[in-house]
């Protein structure tokens, strides 16, 4: 059963921390919108038809064509998951915080690596989304690519000549692609250039948020960047501007790290040494505060001012420090408190054992 | 207090947030806080969406309908029912169709998104290898238009050649 496996495991092979760029570029993400022909969009569907897309699209995803591109794959139905258990897919970015809000006869297809989630009757009938650690948006594209043709075999796509794949919502139809990179950026915000920068994407069709934090600033110093544009493009022209500005924003990053570490040498080491220390011996800690502490580790592995520590182990904290993993490895519902505290001990843990420390 | 961005001036502005009952608050003096602002803006929302956005620019789009008739209030879309009305709200289209339905009305929307209104990328092989074939067929004349324009005649005829059989091949199927 692969959902169990993902369900309790912070690790993915996509957030193993290998990959061209692994140090800046966290991971790559394809993802493919389609509906099948002949049938009104999710919203307009009632629940029983739902379920038909569901057994169609599950079908598809277990024919022979299918099993040949991708191998294994498992579909789950949404409300089968706990509230908790579906927050988990969400904070392991498999499926959309919306598509986990309305799980009334919404799916989640799973291959057990992780690296192939398909939604099921989010938006569209389908969300076939594949992810690659590092930068390596054209292996994240000929695998979504290759299961979109294997899927096509046995499911026939809502498409319009001159309009492309057709899709719920406008801002999507044409390729229906949405390419991104995870993005760890912590040179830029620091030399304060991050918002000049990337606001200027804007101007080459990219967009970019925030990963984590609600407020008003993005936490953690991680970014997704991804292509706003969808029509009147080719799939590979869509990757391609996004691969060659994500190499852009990568050498700005790192040309913005070799500022940091020559005009303020020390104060990054105090900084790298401060989080170290917080983190390895912190007992209540938040998470905003453990994601930002966490980048700044980060970026003293990057550039060797810690030793001992992987950059897969930063990762997968990302992930085991987040509010529904904590309680689904505690096996109960917990007060904002009692999940700091276990938050704290986890980090602990995980850092500790390592026997790393500051160079 | 000290401010928290600079640590060296007096705080003097305090921002408060509240996010999903959650309260945090900033402690920043003037200079920063001006910078704070202008680095993420204070009406960075977070469950910022796209079809809100999306409605919000169709809002504007048609602002106000001088007589009579409302735009959308018609019948929906043939195929699901939709209105143009709920579109506008949703940001969502209903079904396949409604591209066919509000087409007309879509197509401004569908510039100011993507700049073009025309699909240029993958054709699923079963809405025909005829599809395909034709977009193949378009971009070979656009590169011999090239070819012959810089004079390279030899490597012209060849694209030629090619175009013709594709030409076949889709006459072919279409009498199939």
């Amino acid at each position: 059963m692969a959902i169990k496996a993902i369900l309790s495991r912070p690790s993915s092979r996509w957030m193993d921390g290998s990959g061209p760029y692994a140090d800046l570029i966290i991971s790559s993400r394809i993802r493919l919108a389609r509906n099948l022909a002949g049938w009104p969009f999710p919203s307009l569907l009632s629940p029983e038809r739902r379920q038909e897309v569901a057994r169609e699209i599950n079908k598809a995803a277990h024919a022979e064509a299918a099993y040949a591109v991708a191998g294994e794959l498992e579909m789950v139905m949404l409300d089968a998951l706990s509230p908790v258990q579906r927050q988990i897919l969400v904070e392991k970015h498999l499926i959309s915080p919306q598509h986990a809000e309305n799980e009334a006869e919404g799916a989640v297809i799973l291959r057990e690596d992780e690296t192939i989630s398909i939604m099921v009757n989010e938006e569209d009938h389908l969300r076939l989304q594949s992810f690659c650690p590092g930068l390596q948006l054209a292996e994240c594209w000929r695998l979504a690519n290759a299961l979109d043709d294997a899927l096509e075999q046995t499911l026939e796509f809502a498409f319009d000549e001159r309009k492309g794949y057709l899709t719920a919502c406008p801002t999507n139809v044409g390729t229906g692609l949405r390419a991104s990179v995870m993005a760890h950026l912590p040179g830029l915000v620091h030399t304060r250039q991050a918002r000049r920068i990337l606001s200027a994407l804007s101007q080459v069709g990219l967009a970019v948020r925030g990963i984590y934090g609600e407020g008003s600033e993005p936490v953690g110093n991680l970014f997704q960047i991804s292509n706003q544009i969808t029509l009147g493009r080719s799939e590979e022209d869509i990757i391609d501007n996004l691969a060659v500005v994500t190499r852009q924003i990568v050498d700005q990053e790192t040309s913005a790290r070799e500022v940091l570490q020559r005009e303020t040498g020390p104060q990054l080491q105090d900084r790298v040494g401060r989080a170290y220390g917080l983190l390895t011996n912190a007992a209540v800690i938040g998470s905003e505060e453990a994601l930002a502490l966490l980048s700044d580790l980060r970026l003293g592995v990057d550039l060797a001012l810690v030793k001992g520590i992987e950059r897969r182990t930063i990762n997968e904290l990302m992930v085991a420090i987040q509010p529904a993993y904590l309680q689904e490895k505690a096996g109960r519902k917990m007060s904002p408190m009692e999940r700091d505290v276990l938050r704290a001990s986890v980090i602990r843990q995980r850092l500790q054992n390592k026997s790393g420390g500051v160079l | 207090m000290l401010c928290e961005e600079c640590k060296e001036r007096p705080a003097t502005v305090h921002i408060t947030t509240i996010i999903k009952n959650q309260k945090s608050q900033v402690n920043l003096c003037e200079e920063c806080a001006r910078e704070y602002q202008q680095h993420w803006g204070f009406g960075f929302q977070p469950d910022f969406s796209i079809p809100q956005f999306l409605a919000a620019l169709l809002q504007h789009e048609a602002p106000e309908i001088p007589t009579g008739r409302q735009e959308g209030t018609g019948p929906g879309c043939r195929a699901c029912g939709l209105t143009y009305d709920e579109f506008r709200r949703t940001g969502r289209l209903g079904c396949a169709q409604c591209y066919n339905y509000f087409g007309d009305r879509l197509e401004p929307l569908l510039h100011r998104v993507h700049g073009v209104s025309r699909h240029m990328g993958k054709v699923p092989r079963r809405a025909g290898g005829t599809l395909s074939t034709k977009r193949e067929i378009e971009q070979l004349r656009a590169e011999l238009e090239k070819l012959v324009a810089s004079e390279e005649y030899e490597k012209a005829a060849r694209v030629r050649d090619r175009i013709r059989e594709l030409e076949k091949k889709v006459a072919g199927n279409t009498e199939k």
